[in-house]
């Protein structure tokens, strides 16, 4: 059994997040004009989506959800569900959506994220365990567990700040050519980056994700409908998922994550080597993130993360390209939504639309979503043909 | 003396005897009856051989600090009075547990030994901090 070329993305649609969201916008609005957008680049219409993955919005939770929003949008899926694991659910949706076509429950199914985020107090997490045994230490939001992994890599690896900052300059640096991006007018040096704000030690704040509002959708089809489609299908070669904790302070490790066993399930599944991907996206809420997933996921040797972000340029036109969105660290953090960033960059380019921050001739591209503090992790490769 | 505003504990009937221990200013973890292992946080069977035999025992309060931040900019208006040492602690014996270390955040290592102390942070609560041994 494998999900290999079993169903292809069709169509992507995206928003541009913004900073403090207009009055009166709530994530079912955004999630109605990304249906609408996603279906008009598809080239679909509303009565060919027969299935639907929604992940919950953290501003707007409900219960039932996955019926109410397709009662909205009118749409009857034959196939429905809730993804809920965190950062990871966009990506998770991919290969879900690949199964239960592959099962032939469905054809077409609508994947969706919006979310409402803004700037101020974090809310105490509503898990009891972190409730209890967390919030009164003050671990409370994803900034501490972060700072601690990037922390423990140091000690262990003699990882520095200089080269976990280099990820957040070479992802500006594909920014720069985003539309789309909150964080795209400016490009940053290393100097910047250590000289911003200290948050959480080791963590300055170009390091770690803004809050922000927004959204992306993207349609996986049956290989019947791909084939017809209007954009040039971009085909699921891979997938793999794993988690082993919730809490990062339970975890077996700081340093080792479970993206290593997601990936090499997902690549196992795509029979490819990693020297053949041509660009990754690896979820980004912190540049640690980046640094971990890149050596979990076999693209350099354990702890060789720090020098092998250094000798690569990462930006779109260099020789490692990685988040050509700018990341979530400049595209910019739509709450849930912004694990879906990754995924619609990774799409977007091997579609060829990466328009001025292209990369040339992407065919491979290898997509991770990362939940809560290095805890749910899926991995997906894609392929355009 | 100001009010604490901090979130506190909500002990559930599961790790009631935790909290009451640390009242009583002591370490107590679960061990399995099965496979001997020591637990935290309190759960309702071993999570490594689902026993539900597991007993209260006293531990040493010794450990090591496995990883740190120091929290400048806190994620919540009632931990934004002054940076502090967020850590997790490897107790001697084997679980991981996170806390804060009472010690100047210059002062702190990575691998750097802790004993525990206990912190009455109101008349009913007390939280289970460390110090640089």
């Amino acid at each position: 059994m494998s999900l290999r070329d079993k169903a292809a993305a069709i169509g992507i649609a995206e928003l541009k997040p913004w900073k403090e969201p207009p009055p009166g916008v709530t994530p079912l609005k955004l999630m109605f004009q990304l249906t609408a957008d996603v279906l008009a680049d598809a080239g679909l219409e509303k009565k060919d989506l027969d299935g639907l993955l929604v992940g919950m919005p953290f501003a707007d939770p409900g219960v039932i959800y996955p019926a109410s929003l397709a009662e909205v949008l009118g749409i009857n899926p034959r196939m429905l569900n809730i993804v809920d694991i965190g950062g990871a659910s966009a990506a998770g949706m991919i290969w879900r959506a690949a199964a239960a076509i592959d099962a032939g429950m469905c054809n077409a199914v609508l994947c969706i994220v919006a979310d409402l985020n803004k700037m101020g107090d974090q809310k105490v997490p509503v898990v009891s365990v972190q409730r209890e045994f967390e919030a009164p230490y003050g671990n409370i939001g994803a900034n501490c567990g972060y700072a601690m992994i990037a922390h423990r890599h140091m000690y262990e690896y003699g990882t520095t700040p200089q080269q976990m900052a280099k990820i957040a300059v070479d992802q500006r640096k594909s920014a720069m050519k985003n539309p789309l991006a909150t964080f795209g007018d400016k490009l940053i040096t290393i100097d910047d980056v250590l000289n911003s704000r200290m948050i959480v030690d080791p963590l300055h704040l170009f390091e770690i994700v803004s809050p922000c509002s927004g959204g992306s959708a993207v349609i996986v089809a049956s290989p019947e409908i791909a084939k017809r489609a209007k954009n040039a299908p971009v085909w699921l070669r891979g997938a793999g998922e794993y988690s082993n904790h919730a809490t990062i302070t339970y975890a077996p490790s700081l340093t080792d994550s479970p993206i290593k066993t997601a990936a090499d399930a997902a690549f196992k599944m795509a029979g490819v080597d990693r020297k053949e991907i041509n660009l990754v996206c690896p979820y980004d809420c912190y540049t640690i993130t980046v640094l971990v997933s890149l050596e979990d996921a076999g693209f350099c040797k354990k702890g060789q993360g720090g020098p092998f972000v250094m000798e690569h340029d990462l930006s779109y036109a260099g020789d490692f390209p990685c988040n050509t969105h700018g990341g979530q660290l400049s595209f910019g953090q739509p709450g849930l939504g912004g694990g879906m960033s990754h995924v619609t960059e990774g799409i977007r380019q091997l579609m060829g639309r990466g328009e001025g921050r292209q990369v040339k001739n992407a065919s491979l591209a290898w997509v991770n979503g990362n939940g809560g503090i290095m805890s749910e992790q899926t991995s997906l490769i894609f392929e355009r043909r | 003396m100001s009010e604490y505003t901090k979130p506190l504990p909500r002990p559930s009937e599961t790790s009631r005897p935790f909290w009451e221990a640390a009242k009583r200013h002591q370490l107590q973890l679960q061990q399995c009856g099965g496979c001997k292992a020591y637990i935290y946080y309190p759960r309702d069977r071993c999570p490594q051989c689902l026993s539900e035999k597991l007993n209260w025992k006293p531990v040493c309060g010794k450990g090591k600090v496995y990883s740190y931040t120091v929290v400048r900019r806190a994620a919540t208006r009632s931990f934004s009075d002054k940076p502090y040492v967020l850590a997790i602690v490897e107790l001697d014996e084997g679980p991981r547990m996170t806390t804060n270390i009472e010690a100047a955040p210059e002062s702190i290592k990575i691998g750097m030994p802790v004993n525990v102390w206990f912190d009455d942070v109101t008349p009913e609560k007390t939280l289970v901090k460390f110090k640089p041994a």
